[in-house]
């Protein structure tokens, strides 16, 4: 079984506000009286699509003996940074300000939190660098957010979750893709659901169990979308990063867009070039959680069939549940490849990572 | 044309107006046959997809958009659709719009000829009358 | 340079057709109506009125007509299949027969009626009226006709007690192969609403068939509805993969050990990876459904089958062989989808030479043996 690589671009590192409290010091004056005259400060946030104390979302080892697994930055350290040898971890914060529906309020929060991230997180260690957390409703105001932050290079992309009300192509989504394409810095979607709608068309299930196997579909439907609306002809230096969406699921989906398109692009004539093609030039994807198939020769065929050395990124997914110990890397895989998937991908796929000094 | 090619002579131009078509049947095969423009244009009438009759689908134009929402309409008439998955393709050339490099259907080379030089050459016709003054659709096949 | 040119003559003839699919059970066929009336003699005189009045209602915009248009006329239909003597594709039988039924010699047509809108029906009165009138229509205009064809029961499961009647109603009839359930409903089918009705269907030894489409009024995607049909098509596999999830993780088939489900038109090559999901994420939620005895991949191999179409097509055709193979080939139906657009012929589907014995299971056995056909 092959460990990640000593040095190794962690893509995808959950960090927890402890509290909601915890964001009134970087909330700006206004939001801070108008958020205590309603009470929010006492209220928990906490997303539905990751309930923190779930088994998955918890690694038995990672979990604290008080309060949130992945709020405080010395057990991020004591259990992933050091035993794991990192060069870069990037934070991504996924939390209930994404939920709003008063965008502005959303807005409030999303700063709040971006400014939490840098004042507790990165400017702590600097081997950490973060997603910039964005209403993701409202994309003039994520634009906002992102001209406002760009020029902290420590920041590397942008947070948004793959199932929000409008899916991720459609055109009201596009001032934050012109931004996001003009500082070069990739969108991030990451797997889950501010449940505007339930899961599918199927209507909403019972179980948590139900909803995270569908966060994978979640995923191929938000990346259908981008390539239909033809936000990678719009904004062909776009990149998009699949976070945490479990990575098998992409060939069969790409078989089926491929051959949709044969037949449907007189719909959409903008897409001269094959689905798959631009997906593998554009989009990229997180590794953990790794649906692996059950043997190593179907592994190999999965792997074969991605059709590209270059579209995975290694990630823990810290603190969630998905390996044990620091068996984070799919059994099979070349060094060269486990190589490239630790470094030179999430190095290519981040351009700021490459700067010296952030 | 190599040496087992033959020149067949298939309909008269006059058969095929403008935008029309029809389907022949050479050494076996089924051909069909579009007039673009006053061009004429053979392909072998079966979607290299799932083998659908060409000739039953729709002659379409070439729709394209330099950007998305930024709809034109081109080459009026010059492409085919399958009638089944409605794949496009070129009717000159018979290539696909979609992977141009990877499917085709097949083009035949179609040729029309003055009615004079028929009646000169070694020429098979495929149960179509003989008139010198008419110009003629030749296949080769 | 790699080009494809389906390089073989267009052999019509049925002597040469590969005998391993000639006479093969077709897993999904569409009649249509012939007119707006043809369902009128199976009505009441207060849904006839009620129909003529104020019609079909299901949970969308636009009243006559599919919200996405699809890329062929009369909602995506193949542009060769219109009767010459008028009327919509799949509404004439002799044409049916010439393209299909006879082409191939088929052994038995399963029908999917997609037509009467008894399924998406707000109103359960009329919504179960139909769906017994569509039903009386597939028996005389077409089982009746040709007896190849079977129907499937057509029913409207929010109104239990009805749907239960109409499926005890048709049990031990020969000429039913299913129950027709959409995958498009309010609520996933493995919701504790729907058992009794899922129950009923096991009890009368009726398959589930769970044939793309139906207007649930919900997103057709987690993140909201599409533009395009572009990306519309697909999201009909995400319905299809949320259905799985439901029934398996409900415990549904541990509650109808006998219950067997059919996923037609949804494609297939998803399903694998769908397996490998549900079984490594359900290892960490496993307390959430503690009547599961067995792996989710156990229960999909043993409850449910795929039909073909609309069948993959690998970016490596060689790929298609182990999908098969993942899935089994024993639980993989063929069905052509006659007349729509993005059917399947049954000699050009597969661009890969299947193994023989899989060939014979996929276009013959698998079916007969599921709906216990001769």
């Amino acid at each position: 079984m092959a460990r990640p690589v000593q040095g190794l671009i962690d893509t995808d590192v959950h960090v927890t506000v402890p509290d909601t409290r915890t964001l009134l010091p970087y909330l700006e004056p206004y939001w801070r009286e108008h958020v205590q005259r309603r009470g929010l400060e006492r209220e928990n946030l906490e997303s539905s699509a990751f309930p923190s104390s779930a088994p998955i979302n918890l690694r038995p080892d990672w979990k604290p003996e008080t309060g949130l697994a992945g709020a405080r930055l010395e057990r991020l350290q004591r259990d992933l940074l050091d035993p794991f040898g990192h060069r870069y971890a990037i934070l991504n914060c996924v939390h209930g300000a994404q939920m709003m529906f008063s965008e502005d309020l959303s807005l409030a929060f999303c700063r709040a939190i971006n400014e939490w991230v840098k004042a507790a997180w990165l400017d702590k260690d600097e081997r950490l660098r973060a997603s910039i957390v964005v209403p993701p409703h409202s994309a003039e105001l994520a634009a906002e957010e992102v001209e406002r932050l760009a020029g902290d290079h420590r920041f590397v992309q942008i947070l948004t979750l793959a199932m929000g009300e409008l899916p991720l192509g459609r055109r009201q989504h596009w001032p934050l893709y012109r931004v996001a394409e003009a500082y070069g810095l990739p969108i991030g979607i990451h797997a889950g659901s501010s449940f505007r709608h339930p899961p599918s068309a199927g209507g909403w299930g019972s179980l948590y169990l139900e909803d995270y196997v569908s966060y994978a579909q979640g995923s191929a439907s938000a990346l259908n979308s981008m390539i239909s609306e033809g936000v990678f002809v719009k904004f062909p230096a776009l990149k998009v990063v699949l976070i945490e969406s479990g990575v098998t699921w992409l060939p069969a989906s790409l078989w089926r867009l491929d051959k949709t398109w044969r037949g449907v692009r007189a719909e959409v004539p903008w897409l001269e070039e094959q689905p798959t093609q631009t997906i593998r030039r554009n989009v990229r994807m997180t590794l953990q959680p790794f649906d692996a198939p059950p043997s190593a020769d179907q592994l190999a065929k999965i792997m074969a069939q991605l059709g590209s050395e270059e579209m995975l990124l290694f990630s823990s997914d810290y603190p969630h549940w998905h390996f044990d110990g620091m068996d984070a890397i799919p059994d099979g895989l070349s060094e060269a490849l486990v190589h490239k998937i630790c470094i030179e991908n999430p190095l290519n796929t981040y351009a700021r990572l490459k700067e010296t000094t952030p | 044309m190599s040496a087992t090619q033959q020149r067949h002579v298939v309909a008269r131009s006059a058969d095929i107006p403008v935008g029309g078509r029809k389907v022949v049947t050479v050494r076996g095969r089924e051909i069909v046959i579009f007039n673009v423009s006053g061009g004429f244009y053979g392909l072998i009438n079966r979607c290299p997809h799932q083998g659908a009759k060409l000739s039953t689908g729709e002659i379409v134009s070439r729709l394209v958009a330099p950007e998305p929402g930024d709809y034109r309409l081109t080459r009026p008439g010059e492409m085919i659709r399958c009638p089944w998955h409605c794949w496009e393709f070129d009717i000159r050339t018979g290539q696909s719009l979609c992977d141009p490099n990877s499917v085709q259907a097949r083009a035949y080379d179609v040729a029309v000829q003055p009615g004079k030089a028929l009646v000169e050459g070694p020429f098979v016709a495929e149960a179509v009358e003989v008139q010198v003054e008419d110009d003629y659709i030749v296949v080769t096949l | 340079m790699n080009v494809t040119v389906l390089d073989r003559a267009p052999d019509r003839s049925r002597e040469a057709m590969d005998p391993s699919i000639l006479g093969f059970i077709d897993c999904d066929v569409h009649p249509f109506v012939k007119g707006p009336n043809d369902f009128d003699p199976f009505l009441s005189k207060r849904w006839l009125e009620h129909k003529q009045t104020i019609g079909n209602r299901s949970r969308q915009g636009l009243a006559k007509t599919s919200m996405y248009p699809r890329m062929s006329p009369g909602v995506g239909q193949r542009m060769d299949a219109w009767p010459k003597g008028g009327g919509h594709p799949g509404s004439d039988l002799p044409l049916m027969q010439e393209q299909l039924l006879d082409l191939f010699d088929v052994s038995y047509g399963l029908l999917a009626p997609l037509v009467g809108g008894a399924a998406g029906e707000r109103n359960v009165e009329f919504g179960a009226a139909m769906a017994s009138a569509v039903n009386e229509w597939q028996l005389a205009h077409w089982c009746d006709l040709d007896p190849r064809l079977l129907g499937a029961v057509q029913v409207n499961i929010e109104w239990t007690e009805a749907a239960i009647a109409e499926i005890e109603k048709r049990a031990g009839d020969k000429r039913w192969a299913q129950v027709n359930i959409p995958p498009r409903g309010l609520e996933p089918l493995g919701r504790r609403r729907y058992w009794p009705i899922l129950r009923a269907c096991a009890e009368a030894g009726f398959p589930v068939s769970l044939h793309l489409g139906g207007t649930s009024g919900h997103a057709s995607t987690g993140g909201g509805w599409p533009s395009f049909y572009h990306d519309e098509h697909p999201s009909y596999v995400q319905s299809m993969q949320t259905l799985v999830t439901s029934l398996v993780c409900e415990g549904v088939f541990e509650e109808i050990p006998d219950l067997k489900i059919v996923l037609v038109e949804g494609g297939f090559a998803w399903l694998p990876a769908l397996c490998w999901r549900l079984d490594k994420h359900w290892k960490r939620l496993k307390a959430e459904c503690p009547s599961l005895t067995m792996a989710p991949s156990d229960y999909v191999k043993k409850h449910i089958w795929v039909t073909t179409q609309p069948i993959e097509e690998p970016e490596q055709p060689v790929d298609m062989l182990s999908i098969l193979e993942w899935i089994g080939p024993e639980k993989v139906m063929f069905s052509t989808d006659y007349p729509h657009w993005d059917q399947d012929d049954p000699r050009y589907a597969f661009k890969v030479r299947l193994p023989e014995a899989w060939k014979r299971m996929i276009f013959k056995d698998n079916a007969k043996a599921l709906y216990r056909l001769d």
